[in-house]
């Protein structure tokens, strides 16, 4: 099918996906309310997954199985005439999938959760698709306002799902802090784009594009916008030094709310960090690379070593996201083609080992919020090998051993980073990540070597059949992609060559 | 006329952004940021002298968004005023500021 966005309705097409998960989030949202729901929370024993209050887990997910569809269904499409503010290109549709599937283990390894502290599942599922919906907005964008809009979408419903849990103070203060921080960062993000507005005369990416290649120098306007833009954004993916945020956030909020935030809100962010900065500002490379240069190392080095101290399993994550946050900015400096494919495939293999340790660090906290410091999980190994297998093969991939697809995502970062010749900066990546590899090991140490306390310590550790499944596909995909990783980074390769069409020359870059 | 209202607007953007780094009150903050986001629709509109009707499109997303913003960051507040009966964020101790 052919797209001419001069007429009105193919902007329909062009955004099938976006509004078939805010009608379907408005339909979980009625089911939640009609009250069968509501009442069924009788505290039966056994695996609620497939009681009442689970029905509406499965109705997401089948929105997200019919807005992955509408996905697949856009890659048949092409756009034929003047350029539009919304793109069809493989870097948007790549960068759906990662929101999809981000989602779709957010549903499935939150069922046992909400039961067991009785929140409400309709809004809690159907703020997920919005967020969703925000998220595909800010990697579909070519225009700054829709960057703006999605950005917007995409926090406010996270903005409440992190003080979901309204009994919980925890949740209650991470809500507000993210809040505040956010809407924060919003004001930096905003006036960045009033002042690039302000500078080049247009919110279009490409046509910002243009206008700076026509300066001789980028004025001062231009580089406090760059600065602003980056400093809204830095938030976003929490890079050092705006990542304060970062632990307290993830700690409070619920754990499958951060295990989703940790991933998908950090891969919308970096996406649209991606195309605004070497789509949009591609001819101000020079301006921005010293800032990304010093955000990445910094960001790597702070993290990580902040990161060895934590007791708490779930601030050490936080830390290890803000951590991953600096491998990706790497990319980012490098700005090149294969920086930029290693990217997406950095961001699928991170969201489903991310989404997978906090899946099982659920599990030992039995399914709410009790056990989460690293002690507790003294000889957890052997009381349940099962999924005490799976967070070692987590936490080995986050960590970035061989065989595993945190590995070759490193790697391929690497290799983008080589291609730039940022040498200092891939140097201080390798070393960092040796860094890492001890409070990774740390955690899979104290779950195998360690005596537990008492005899059934782990005995309550419960883990329902979508969680299992969710588990498997998050096991299977990255030890998959550690041991023939050709598929995915050819697809993610293929998928970011439509970017330098549009815009202005990013894959040419004058480095 | 377009120099002075972004000076203008610069200077009600750092007012907000001091307030919101020197105060406590997490209701006091929030109106820091929204003061922010006046600053830029200030700016945007300034702009929209020079390059047309665009800065002033996008003030209204500005304005719609805020609201939406304000609406779940007020309920946000007073769940949190629920747990603490204050809205100081000093008095917050569980998790870090």
């Amino acid at each position: 099918m052919e797209l001419d966005f001069s007429q009105q309705i193919h902007y329909v097409w062009a955004l099938l996906p976006e509004i078939v998960l805010c009608v379907w989030g408005m339909i979980v949202l009625i089911a939640g309310v009609s009250g069968k729901h509501q009442d069924a929370d009788d505290g039966a024993a056994g695996d609620p997954s497939f009681g009442p209050k689970s029905d509406l887990g499965w109705l997401t997910l089948l929105g997200i199985l019919l807005a992955a569809g509408a996905n697949g269904w856009l890659y048949g499409v092409n756009e034929v005439g003047d350029s539009s503010m919304i793109a069809v290109d493989g870097f948007r549709l790549f960068a759906n999938w990662i929101f999809l599937l981000a989602a779709a283990l957010t549903v499935l390894i939150s069922f046992v959760y909400i039961y067991r502290l009785r929140l409400q599942a309709g809004e809690f599922y159907a703020l997920i698709l919005f967020a969703t919906a925000g998220m595909m907005f800010m990697a579909g964008a070519r225009d700054l306002i829709v960057i703006f809009l999605g950005l917007e979408v995409m926090s406010i419903a996270v903005y409440a799902l992190a003080a979901f849990n309204r009994r919980d103070r925890k949740s209650a203060e991470a809500g507000l802090k993210y809040f505040l921080l956010g809407a924060f960062s919003t004001g930096f993000f905003l006036y960045g784009i009033a002042l690039v507005y302000g500078a080049t005369g247009s919110t279009n990416i490409a046509a910002i594009n243009t206008s700076v290649a026509s300066m001789a120098a980028s004025p001062g306007l231009l580089v406090v916008a760059i600065a602003l833009l980056a400093i809204g954004f830095g938030f976003k993916v929490s890079a050092v030094p705006f990542h304060m945020w970062t632990p307290d956030v993830y700690e409070g909020a619920p754990t499958p709310v951060t295990a989703w935030m940790s991933a998908a809100v950090k891969a919308a962010a970096f996406v649209a960090f991606f195309r605004v900065f070497l789509v949009g500002f591609d001819a101000a490379y020079d301006t921005w690379f010293p800032i990304m240069w010093w955000l990445a190392a910094i960001t790597m080095v702070t993290a990580n070593l902040i990161a060895l101290v934590q007791t708490n399993v779930k601030r050490m994550l936080a830390y290890s996201s803000i951590a991953h946050a600096g491998y990706l900015l790497v990319a980012l400096t490098a700005a090149n083609e294969n920086a930029a494919a290693g990217m997406l495939f950095y961001l699928l293999i991170y969201t489903l080992m991310n989404i997978g340790a906090f899946a099982v660090v659920m599990s030992v906290a039995h399914q709410a919020e009790e056990r989460l410091y690293i002690d507790d999980y003294a000889g957890f190994g052997w009381a349940q090998p099962g999924i005490g297998l799976f967070l070692t093969i987590f936490l080995l991939s986050l960590a970035g051993f061989p065989g595993t697809g945190g590995f070759m995502g490193k790697i391929y970062l690497l290799q983008g980073a080589a291609d730039s010749e940022l040498w200092v900066l891939s140097v201080i990546l390798v070393l960092s990540t040796v860094a890492s590899y001890w409070y990774y090991l740390r955690v899979a140490w104290v779950m195998w070597m360690k005596e537990p306390t008492s005899k059934d310590q782990h005995s309550l550790v419960v883990v329902p059949l979508p969680m299992c499944l969710a588990l498997i596909v998050c096991v299977g995909l990255i030890i998959y992609t550690g041991i023939f990783p050709g598929a995915a980074i050819d697809f993610a390769r293929s998928s970011v060559q439509g970017l330098g069409s549009l815009g202005g020359g990013m894959l040419g870059l004058g480095l | 006329m377009i120099t002075p209202a972004l000076v203008l607007s610069a200077v009600l953007f750092v007012i907000g952004t001091l307030g919101v780094l020197v105060r406590r009150n997490a209701i006091i903050m929030f109106l820091c940021i929204e003061l922010q986001l006046n600053a830029v629709n200030l700016a945007f509109v300034a702009f929209s002298r020079l390059h047309g009707i665009e800065g002033q499109i996008f003030v209204f997303f500005v304005m719609t968004v805020a609201a939406a913003e304000a609406a779940v960051g007020l309920a946000i507040i007073i769940s949190i005023f629920r747990h603490y009966e204050t809205v100081n964020v000093d008095n917050f101790k569980l998790l870090r500021w």
